[in-house]
């Protein structure tokens, strides 16, 4: 398995406080890995940093064998690193189909709006969204939302995809169609990172796991592994979790 | 219909040239000054309307366009050239510093392109050798037939090709790709970072644009009056009208700064004529209505009388 | 020596500066609103001393505790009637309402006074104050101590009154702050009115120092600008320690460069500020 990127003992501190501390962690092409850790841990840290949106006060990140430890987010977005957010940005104003059609048009170079558009619907396609192409990204409920989220950044023609809890605000229906999706992506040849609290989610879609506590990488092996590990059980999952997990592993 | 709009547009403005055919020398006075506000209202609707950043640098580049074509044409230049430099110095002089001052927001990008321009003053002022200071500076009458009626439709015409030539840039950015570039920078700056967008190189373009018409109108407004001085271009009233303009208008839309400019300067008219004491007074005292009672513009009124509902 | 009179001259403007700067500064931090008028309520300020003293023999001392809740009514009143609506808009919107509001208030001061310089003489006159090398006017001396005063007063309030911790209550988070039974309304009219107090009571300091006219109305307000920017927002020692650095950089700018650059001095200090620390000395990131 080739080596997609590797992250060299990459740090950030915001004034005081160290959110991330010498992390270090490849991530192999194709891989699904999951990233957990307890809230504030820093694994939406990371996601910036690797991005660009913060700088790293140490340490390098490489993609393809390049350093990219100092680009600028529109720089990492143009070489094939895409991320859905969290709480979710859409461009309120813009249609849901141009939503899509911007991101398709500018992390791309060489393309034009006629193709990006085209892509884009693609992507809506996909995601299940091409009903509301032509309505206001404002008018969407947040399960849509994510689907729009997720249709921009594939629109990106990422190699690299985080998604960023991609499931919080979910019920378990909206879930399941989820993860279909994120299986069809992984299936076409797409690296993700999956920052998730649903373990349930991580242990069926990982292949990898990697833990984070206090900016710290504690854990990676893989989800059986992970598990069992008492650092992991103490600082995230608890006794009881842990329990039933090799209970039914 | 956006592109019924723009051709309206450009008719009613192409319409508006034929008023030398119409007007003696006053009434060609106000359509003048009607085009020098509708290019600095479209102006400051790329960084105001289409990019979001409130700018309140359009004193600024009139000032450094009245002064840096000026001083060139005190010199003996030929007007064209003046322009030319005046409007690459206002554009380059953007770029650069907008590279810096738009990383600032909201507010703090308003007081510092306020603050730009205050600079600018004093350093004019300073400048004593080249700009005459305080004590003004003159530019020579160009060898002009037709005596006054003559020159003030020159000067007419000059300001209301200017006004075109602007609307069409800034039409055409409307319709690019910087166009949709700034849109998307303006609803959510981190969302455009994020898929690709090189925000600071799309708002130092959309700064530079907002500014070098503006520079350009300086420069013909400085050969138009013949004698400028430090506090009259770059009075901080020319930062603060077009933004009334365009929000009289309809905030983001050309044809609403266009509208907004010509509606602003009739009631600057009618103002100045009947109640000089209290002008600035009343100007206050619409703005407030204004920002009250029409927050969105009067392009507003139509979509509200269309629609029957008030916009979002 | 020279040097310690400029220093003396400096750290006495700049206990008025951060007098004038305060309520700016709160109204900015907390509303954030940027409030144009505030210069203007300055000059009111000073025109209320100079026509209390000459009409009335009242000092300017005792013009103050009439000032404060004069203003505070004022400023009570214009947010709560007018500000209060535009309060959610974009930063364009409320910027240039408090413009046009100016528009109005300058054009009616001057239609009132006219726009020449008046000047508040005290008589008997107060003489100054030796100290050792340095000499300063005993006037601008009991204007700083009163100006000291007024900011610590504001200090104060913030910290220990009801309003004053509704108001900082809603600056740090306005929704928590309505779920603990903040009324987030008259709060806001509160930190208005406050700010206006505070621009009146500087107003009636400096008419002792400086002449008084409508036209003095957008230097001060400039000057608030400055010392928010070099201080930090929404504070108030970041007032103080703006107004500090102003008053020091104006006089010894004015030593060096000379006192009519004093004013393009303090805005290219301005924009260096916001170029490379938009916080300010005292302020932390995050209020735009």
């Amino acid at each position: 398995m080739t080596e997609l990127m590797k992250l060299d003992a990459v740090s950030r501190r915001f004034g005081g406080l160290q959110a991330l501390q010498d992390v270090s962690l490849t991530i192999g092409r194709g891989e699904v890995l999951g990233l957990i850790g307890p809230n504030g841990a820093g694994k939406t840290t990371l996601v910036n940093v690797i991005t660009g949106v913060h700088r790293a006060s140490g340490g390098t990140v490489i993609f393809e064998g390049r350093d990219i430890t100092r680009l600028r987010p529109y720089q990492t977005a143009r070489i094939g690193i895409a991320r859905t957010f969290q709480v979710v940005q859409p461009f309120p104003e813009l249609s849901v189909l141009d939503n899509v059609s911007a991101a398709a048009l500018f992390s791309n170079t060489g393309v034009g709006v006629r193709e990006a558009t085209r892509f884009a619907r693609e992507q809506l396609q996909f995601v299940g969204l091409a009903a509301m192409a032509d309505k206001p990204a404002s008018s969407l409920t947040l399960a849509m939302r994510k689907r729009l989220e997720l249709a921009k950044a594939l629109a990106m023609k990422p190699k690299l995809l985080f998604l960023d809890e991609v499931n919080a605000g979910l019920n378990s229906a909206e879930v399941e169609q989820a993860m279909n999706l994120i299986r069809q992506i992984a299936g076409g040849g797409v690296t993700i990172v999956l920052i998730e609290h649903l373990m349930k989610v991580v242990m069926s879609v990982c292949s990898r796991i990697v833990v984070l506590h206090n900016g710290a990488l504690i854990a990676d092996g893989t989800p059986s592994e992970v598990v069992a590990d008492h650092h992991v059980v103490e600082a995230y999952l608890g006794k009881k979790y842990a329990q039933t997990a090799t209970a039914g592993a | 219909m956006k592109l019924g709009r723009d051709l309206l547009l450009f008719g009613l403005v192409l319409l508006l040239g034929t008023l030398p055919f119409f007007g003696e020398a006053y009434t060609l006075r106000l359509g003048t000054f009607a085009c020098m506000y509708a290019i600095m209202a479209v102006s400051w609707n790329v960084i105001g309307g289409l990019a979001g950043y409130p700018s309140f640098a359009t004193a600024a580049f009139f000032g450094l366009g009245a002064y840096a074509g000026g001083v060139l044409l005190a010199k003996g230049a030929a007007l064209l050239l003046a322009l030319a430099f005046a409007g690459a110095l206002a554009f380059g002089g953007a770029m650069l510093l907008g590279a810096v001052l738009l990383r600032l927001r909201g507010h703090y990008f308003a007081i510092a392109s306020l603050a730009v321009g205050e600079v600018l003053r004093e350093l004019t002022n300073t400048a004593t050798n080249l700009t005459g200071g305080g004590m003004g500076l003159n530019i020579p009458l160009g060898a002009m037939t037709g005596g006054i009626l003559g020159e003030a439709t020159f000067h007419f015409l000059a300001m209301w090709g200017l006004l075109l030539l602007a609307l069409a840039v800034v039409v055409w950015i409307e319709r690019s790709k910087l166009g949709f570039g700034l849109a998307c920078i303006r609803q959510n700056e981190s969302a455009a970072d994020m898929i690709g967008v090189n925000a600071t190189l799309y708002k130092s373009l959309a700064f530079a644009f907002s500014g070098v018409f503006v520079a350009m109108a300086g420069t013909l407004y400085a050969a138009w009056v013949h004698y400028i001085e430090p506090p009259d271009v770059y009075d901080i009233l020319f930062a603060v009208k077009p933004i009334v303009m365009a929000l009289l208008g309809g905030l983001g839309s050309t044809v609403g700064a266009v509208l907004g400019a010509f509606v602003f300067l009739g009631i600057e008219e009618v103002v100045w004529r009947n109640y000089l004491q209290v002008h600035t007074g009343v100007l206050g005292f619409l703005v407030v209505v204004l920002l009250l009672f029409l927050p969105h513009g009067l392009v507003s009124i139509g979509r509200r009388l269309r629609t029957g509902r008030a916009p979002a | 020596m020279f040097i310690l009179q400029i220093l003396a001259n400096g750290i006495v403007l700049g206990c008025l500066y951060a007098c004038i700067a305060a309520g700016f500064s709160l109204v900015w931090g907390v509303l954030n609103v940027i409030n144009l008028m505030h210069g203007s309520f300055i000059v009111l300020g000073s025109y209320l001393a100079w026509g209390a003293y000459n009409s009335l023999g009242l000092s300017p001392w005792l013009t103050l505790a009439i000032a404060a809740p004069l203003f505070y009514a004022f400023g009570y009143l214009v947010q709560r009637g007018l500000l209060n609506r535009v309060i959610a808009a974009p930063v364009l919107v409320t910027l240039t309402l408090t413009f046009g509001l100016d528009l109005i208030l300058n054009n009616a001061m001057i239609l009132a006074f006219k726009a020449d310089y008046r000047r508040l003489i005290l008589e008997p006159a107060l003489g100054t104050l030796a100290m050792g090398p340095v000499v300063v006017p005993v006037d601008r001396i009991v204007a700083m101590g009163f100006a000291l005063v007024l900011t610590g007063a504001l200090y104060l309030i913030l910290r220990k009154s009801r309003v004053g911790r509704a108001i900082i209550a809603v600056r740090l988070d306005r929704d928590a702050a309505t779920l603990m039974g903040v009324r987030v309304k008259p709060t806001y009219a509160a930190a208005f009115g406050l700010g206006a107090a505070m621009a009146g009571c500087a107003g009636v300091l400096l008419a002792l120092i400086f002449p008084i006219s409508p036209l003095s109305a957008i230097p001060y307000l400039g000057k608030a600008f400055v010392v928010c920017v070099l201080g930090g927002l929404g504070s108030v020692p970041g007032a103080v320690v703006g107004g500090l650095l102003l008053g020091l950089v104006e006089s010894f700018g004015a030593m060096a460069f000379g006192p009519e650059h004093a004013v393009t001095l303090s805005f290219a200090l301005l924009i260096l500020f916001l170029i490379f620390r938009p916080q300010g000395l005292l302020g932390k990131r995050g209020f735009e």
